[in-house]
């Protein structure tokens, strides 16, 4: 090491700098800042993505005193869980700090990519008027802004190449946000509003896609029709993804043939997705393009019955990526077991999400696809129900999961044969594949299935578990086996102090851990809390009456609600509602 | 101290009343003939026995739940989707999706092709005369009326089902 470091040394840092330029992963270049000092130099002054996994693990100030030239920056706010209601609003994650800070020290912002974020329409003035090479806004399951914001957004960002809106919460304000992309306005690649509820110029979307001729992507919303549709695809034959607004209308009319011809002069399509409100009877105009398909997501069109989606399906033969409504069947999966020799992801969303039992996929589905598709490698599941003995067919089919997220409806479901639980099933998955870096697991469990977890789930980085489990042991074989652990996520499972302090070092070397209507109780995560400084341990209380209400009559025995704790840099956010007290 | 009882292995979710929240295995019912495959929204739904309403389970993002919930309610606000045609001399009935169609043309060529008749042409003053089968439904009112009469989207929204009738009985009705 020494004298590889000496070597390094009779280098002028320009030669480091352009070496470090082909290492591009956050990770490697973080482990190529530990070297030593002079790396970490160089590293610092010429890193220009940055990605932060927890926005509150760390603060803006700091962000920018360590990597100054920052051009691009990925942030996450709220966990996972918090998704699914399982997070009070108003909990936290807001950007305009961030954004004020990268704006006082004129830092040269291009790209911006935010996930589970609270984004006001302030933040994105202040974004827009900021920073004038701005390029690129990626916002994923965000909040907290309207079409106001957009506006702004599209009026002064002169480059702006992508704006890719991902299941956002948007308040439409009837503006004419798309309008307000200047007539030189030629630079955009990517376009995602498909999101959005409301109305947009249909004209103003018309020029827009005629003067870019840069266009890739776009991604429309329900209220952009199949007329419209026909237009843009003629303008924009050379689009490599698209996703249709409306699908619906009189196959025997005029418009709908041009659709036919315009969708037959887009060769370049490879990923297709929308349909957002569909008739059956239009899908024959999607036909030409399904043969050189390499992603569908048609997870948002309940409509298509499941002949129609085999139909469909049979002609996408090079398909990577399916999303689906389970509203395809056992045997549609079958078709598309059948079909999609190429396929690497699946996901099979439920039609039926209050569960009120209509669902229509089983354990069949699964097997057939693991047994059909060789090169799967990464799954989302949701049916009705599952097999031990599925279970282990498909760990001996598919030894190439990297990401398996099985969600029974009913979520503590046994083995529908046997009636056992579906420990074994899951062990199977661990033990066959050892690349497994996230897990979901769900039905009925014991703590044998996590102490297959710790045995065999080497790699695994995320864990899942939701009403799973007997005691204590469970969570220890799983925090004591899975050394690259980084984010645990619980929920209704009976696991409690003893699981939660036996080792509170291994937290310092994860991202964060949830623990929702498990069995922790408030003098536990005092305790954590007061001999690991460098870790945030929020208590988030149900009732926003603040949690100094709550507070006197909540004793160091009670049972904690939700607590969620994470490592940090910097302590305890100054920004937390009255309901989140960080010990 | 934790109490030892919300640690037991037990069917019920943790933390409820056992009575309240015993659910019971799943049936290994499967749908799978292809009859059953298509959404009915017309079928009650009838829950199965205590589904417990768990918040936050399944987990789907509410940006999701809530596309999908728009269109439940949509399909279901009146308008007649799924109904049951019956045709007189065929010994079973079939079931139709009235949005699956554009117009009336449309339909009545489907009709014709499922069931083999032939329905003729529409007219205001004659109704199906002539034809070998006459196309009747059963209104919101629960009366009997000549298919084509109302504009197609009228006839979508207040159609409960449908009778192909033989042309010698639809004359009474068509020269009404």
């Amino acid at each position: 090491m020494c004298l590889s470091q000496s070597v390094m040394n009779y280098f002028p840092e320009e030669v480091l700098e352009h070496v470090f330029d082909f290492v591009t992963s956050h990770r490697d270049r973080n482990a190529v800042s530990l070297v030593c000092k002079s790396w970490y130099n160089v590293e610092k002054f010429s890193r220009e993505k940055v990605f932060i996994g927890n926005c509150y693990a760390v603060n803006p100030e700091r962000l920018i005193a360590r990597f100054p030239r920052l051009r691009s920056l990925s942030l996450k706010g709220k966990p996972h869980f918090a998704d699914f209601n399982l997070m009070p609003h108003d909990w936290g994650g807001h950007v305009y700090p961030w954004i004020e800070a990268m704006s006082k020290s004129r830092i040269n912002l291009e790209e911006l990519r935010l996930k589970r974020m609270v984004v006001s329409d302030e933040s994105l003035e202040l974004l827009a008027k900021s920073f004038p090479n701005f390029k690129s806004l990626v916002l994923v399951t965000c909040e907290g802004y309207t079409t106001d914001g957009l506006a702004a957004i599209a009026s002064n960002c002169k480059f702006l190449r992508e704006l890719d809106l991902q299941e956002n919460e948007v308040d439409d304000r009837k503006g004419h946000w798309l309008s307000c992309f200047p007539e030189s306005c030629t630079s955009l690649v990517s376009l995602n509003f498909s999101c959005l509820k409301g109305e947009v110029n249909v004209a103003a979307l018309e020029r827009l896609v005629a003067r870019c001729r840069n266009l890739r992507s776009l991604r429309l919303n329900h209220a952009v029709p199949l007329e419209v549709l026909q237009k843009i695809l003629v303008h924009a034959p050379q689009l490599n993804d698209l996703g249709t607004g409306s699908f619906t209308h009189d196959p025997n009319s005029e418009t709908y043939v041009k659709l036919k011809n315009a969708m037959k002069n887009c060769h370049s399509i490879r990923s297709f997705s929308g349909f957002l409100d569909v008739n059956g009877r239009c899908l024959p105009a999607v036909y030409p393009i399904c043969a050189s398909l390499t992603a569908l997501n048609l997870s948002y069109a309940p409509g298509i019955f499941s002949n129609e989606l085999a139909k469909l399906i049979r002609h996408c033969k090079k398909i990577e990526r399916l999303w689906i409504l389970d509203t395809i069947g056992d045997k549609g999966l079958g078709v598309v077991a059948n079909t999609c020799k190429e396929l690497q992801e699946l996901r099979v969303f439920p039609s039926d999400p209050y569960g009120v039992g209509n669902a229509a996929v089983t354990e069949e589905g699964l097997v057939a696809i693991s047994a059909g598709c060789p090169k799967l490698n990464s799954i989302l599941y949701f049916c009705q129900q599952m097999t031990n003995a599925a279970l282990i067919t498909v760990a001996k089919n598919c030894p190439n999961f990297i990401r398996f997220r099985l969600c029974t409806l009913n979520p503590i479901v046994p083995d529908a044969a046997t009636n056992q639980p579906l420990d074994e099933g899951f062990g199977a998955i661990v033990q066959s594949c050892k690349g497994l870096t996230r897990l979901s697991v769900s039905g009925l469990l014991t703590d044998q299935v996590f102490l297959y977890i710790g045995m065999y789930a080497e790699r695994l980085e995320m864990l899942s578990i939701a009403f799973a489990g007997d005691s204590d042991k469970g969570m220890l074989y799983v925090l004591n086996g899975c050394k690259k652990l980084k984010k645990l996520e619980i929920r209704d499972s009976p696991f409690g102090n003893m699981a939660l302090l036996s080792d509170m070092g291994k937290y310092e070397t994860m991202r964060s851990l949830w623990m929702s209507s498990c069995q922790v109780t408030l003098g536990a995560c005092k305790t954590l809390a007061e001999k690991m400084p460098r870790l945030n341990v929020e208590i988030i209380s149900e009732n926003e009456g603040g949690a100094g209400e709550g507070e006197a009559s909540l004793d160091d025995r009670d049972r904690v609600e939700k607590m969620y704790l994470y490592r940090t840099l910097v302590g305890p956010r100054t920004d937390a509602p009255d309901f989140v007290r960080t010990l | 101290m934790e109490t030892s009882v919300a640690t037991e292995l037990r069917l019920g979710l943790p933390g409820r009343d056992e009575s309240e929240a015993k659910i019971t295995s799943v049936s290994n019912k499967r749908s799978s003939s292809e009859m059953d495959d298509s959404c009915d929204p017309q079928q009650e739904s009838v829950a199965p026995a205590q589904k417990a309403q768990v918040v936050g389970w399944p987990p789907v993002r509410s940006y999701r739940k809530n596309i999908l919930q728009k269109k439940a309610e949509s399909s279901s606000d009146g308008s007649a989707m799924f109904v049951k045609v019956s045709m007189d001399g065929a010994p079973y009935l079939r079931k139709i999706d009235l949005k699956f169609y554009m117009n009336y043309l449309d339909l009545l060529k489907a009709l014709q092709n499922m069931f083999k008749c032939t329905i003729g042409v529409y007219s205001e003053r004659e109704g199906y005369d002539g034809s070998e089968f006459a196309p009747t439904y059963e209104d919101k009112d629960g009366d009997w009326m000549l298919v084509g009469d109302v504009p197609w989207e009228m006839f979508v929204t207040s159609c409960k089902r449908m009778r192909i009738m033989k042309g010698s009985e639809a004359r009474g009705l068509g020269c009404l």
